[in-house]
């Protein structure tokens, strides 16, 4: 034999499925898949509380829900699902252009020295816990925008939104959504500008070398690429907004009327809320009538996902990944 | 359209440090020049005070004049935005705007202006930047197909286009072959050959063969150490420069013998 083939040792062959570099690999690829595993396993347990322990006010013969006094499901959950969503709308529509503001600001405005302590800020106020923003909301807030609604309702009073009697607490849906706007804002600016600042370089670059201005510049090559992910951001604090308990109880003097009038006290109440005022003193189908509400609550929240995902992927041709 | 550009006695800082020295140089109009020199030597840095782009980096500053038919891009008063219309970049990596369809981005500068602009005669423009970037063929049936869709080469050649439908006055070029296929070079550089009858052409390029065939001037930028300022060493005809140059450090580096 005149020429030499390095020994083949059975220990460093690749085909070795006993190899030990191999086996931390395995043991972190399988608690990855557990640990994925596990968000579904979770997600369809508490779908299948709501649904066993919410079945009985939801499937309940309504001539019986009426007599006892709890009135058809369908009606009586419908204020409250629509004052879930119209909350978390108008507290969107208030904290959504003041975050995408304050992300653009920090990431694309601000001195360096200035942008890092602001975004420490923005965290801090992630922070300080609902029951917090709720008192907040209750004793500073609600009384001293009064006066704002009064001449609100005075001067816009043409638009239904600021039409009717003004409340006279403050504590009205406006005042939540306002404190919910508050309590989203640091989700949206933080996930913003993680976005923002992803937006390439090169993209930038090619903007600014046509002559955009520093504005321009953010409508050509940041916005359009962080649109997906602002979209993200965007439906977790909708999330949050919809999910919100602790300070729209407190601030909020719920009802049971559906208006979009937003400065009277005649207000619908979230879903969240409303749980957390009745399931103390509830008992036999009231709670299921209780839980079955969480489960709308459920619904509405997948429907805002499902409808988000949508968005993303609408587009998905155009998105940054090239 | 293509002026000339007359530099004088630029420096070009980075908040203390000085990254490029002296430098002066006339680069005529409509003619193709070169920047050549080893990494780090800037003249990147260089082709960017052509068009006020270093100023994208915080603490970058010059000093010097650069004069575009005569008129000072530093003088007072003049906004680097409107100076950047007047001068186009191509830059290493062909960077299309990866939201917008091949037309928005041959677009993307007109639509800056805000001129109100049928839509018959946009139609016309993008043909023609298109036609100019020798890419109309190959995209004329798929114009709202997005500008990331085209492979590396017909991207940059996107970019080309995109520069010249703002009919720049000179257009800078940063690299624009280095992250190209031969075959996708070839086409850019037979096409700075048709852009140099109307436009003023600058183009830093690490291939000394792309400069030799390319460019009518070529200029040899280098740097004495780490740290040091990079310098123009000589700057003459292509031709002078690769067969008989005067300074020994540029015959070193042409001729590969170099560091």
């Amino acid at each position: 034999m005149s020429t030499t083939t390095a020994p083949v040792d059975s220990d460093t062959s690749p085909s070795s499925a006993a190899d030990p570099r191999r086996f931390g690999d395995r043991i972190f690829s399988g608690l990855a898949a557990a640990s994925g595993i596990m968000i579904l396993v979770i997600l369809a347990m508490v779908a299948a509380f709501l649904l066993v322990e919410g079945g009985p006010a939801l499937f309940a013969d309504p001539a019986k829900l009426i007599s006892e006094g709890y009135g058809e499901f369908a009606s009586w959950v419908a204020p409250y699902a629509f004052g879930t969503v119209w909350a978390a709308v108008l507290a969107l529509l208030m904290a959504v252009p003041v975050s995408i503001g304050i992300a653009l600001f920090i990431t694309h405005y601000a001195p360096r020295r200035m942008a890092a302590p602001l975004g420490y800020l923005i965290d801090l106020l992630a922070a300080v816990p609902s029951v917090v923003f709720g008192l907040w909301g209750a004793e500073l807030l609600a009384p001293s925008v009064r006066v704002f609604y009064v001449w609100l309702n005075e001067n816009l009073g043409f638009i239904p939104l600021f039409d009717g009697k003004v409340s006279g607490t403050g504590r009205t849906i406006l005042t939540a959504a306002v404190v919910l706007a508050v309590m989203v804002l640091p989700i949206i600016t933080s996930l913003s500008r993680e976005v923002f600042l992803q937006t390439p370089r090169l993209h930038e670059e090619a903007a600014l070398a046509l002559g955009a201005t520093r504005w321009e510049m953010i409508k050509m090559a940041v916005l359009p690429f962080a649109r997906p992910g602002l979209v993200a951001a965007i439906m977790l604090g909708l999330g949050r907004a919809l999910g919100e308990t602790m300070a729209v109880t407190m601030v909020l003097s719920g009802g049971k009327n559906i208006t979009f009038e937003i400065l009277t006290s005649d207000n619908p109440n979230t879903i969240a809320a409303t749980i957390a005022q009745n399931f103390p003193e509830a008992f036999g189908l009231k709670t299921n009538q209780l839980i079955a509400a969480g489960l709308v609550l459920f619904a509405i929240t997948l429907a805002v996902n499902t409808i988000a995902r949508w968005i993303v992927s609408r587009r998905a041709e155009y998105s940054g990944a090239n | 359209m293509g002026k000339r550009i007359e530099v004088t006695d630029l420096n070009v800082y980075y908040g203390d440090f000085r990254a490029v020295e002296d430098v002066s140089i006339t680069i005529e109009a409509k003619s193709v020049t070169a920047f050549i020199g080893p990494s780090g030597c800037g003249k990147s840095t260089f082709l960017r005070t052509l068009n006020r782009m270093h100023e994208v980096i915080p603490g970058a500053r010059v000093e010097g004049e650069v004069l575009l038919d005569g008129e000072n891009l530093y003088g007072p008063g003049v906004d680097p935005v409107r100076v950047r219309r007047h001068i186009g970049m191509v830059f290493q990596r062909p960077n299309p705007f990866p939201t917008m369809s091949i037309k928005e981005n041959v677009l993307a500068g007109i639509n800056l202006n805000n001129r109100r602009m049928p839509g018959s005669e946009k139609d016309d423009l993008a043909e023609q930047a298109l036609k100019g970037a020798n890419l109309w063929e190959e995209v004329k049936n798929r114009l709202n197909k997005p500008g990331a869709s085209l492979s590396g080469g017909q991207q940059q050649r996107l970019c080309i286009a995109r520069a010249i439908a703002m009919e720049p006055e000179v257009l800078l070029m940063d690299e624009p072959a280095s992250a190209l296929d031969p075959i996708s070079t070839l086409a850019i550089e037979d096409l700075m050959n048709e852009l140099k009858q109307q436009y003023t052409i600058v183009i830093v390029t690490h291939n000394m063969q792309q400069a030799a065939r390319v460019s009518d001037v070529t200029a040899f930028f280098n740097i004495a150490g780490a740290g040091a300022p990079g310098r123009l060493i000589e700057s003459g005809p292509t031709e002078k420069i690769f067969s008989a140059p005067d300074v020994k450090a540029t015959e070193d580096y042409i001729s590969g013998r170099f560091g």
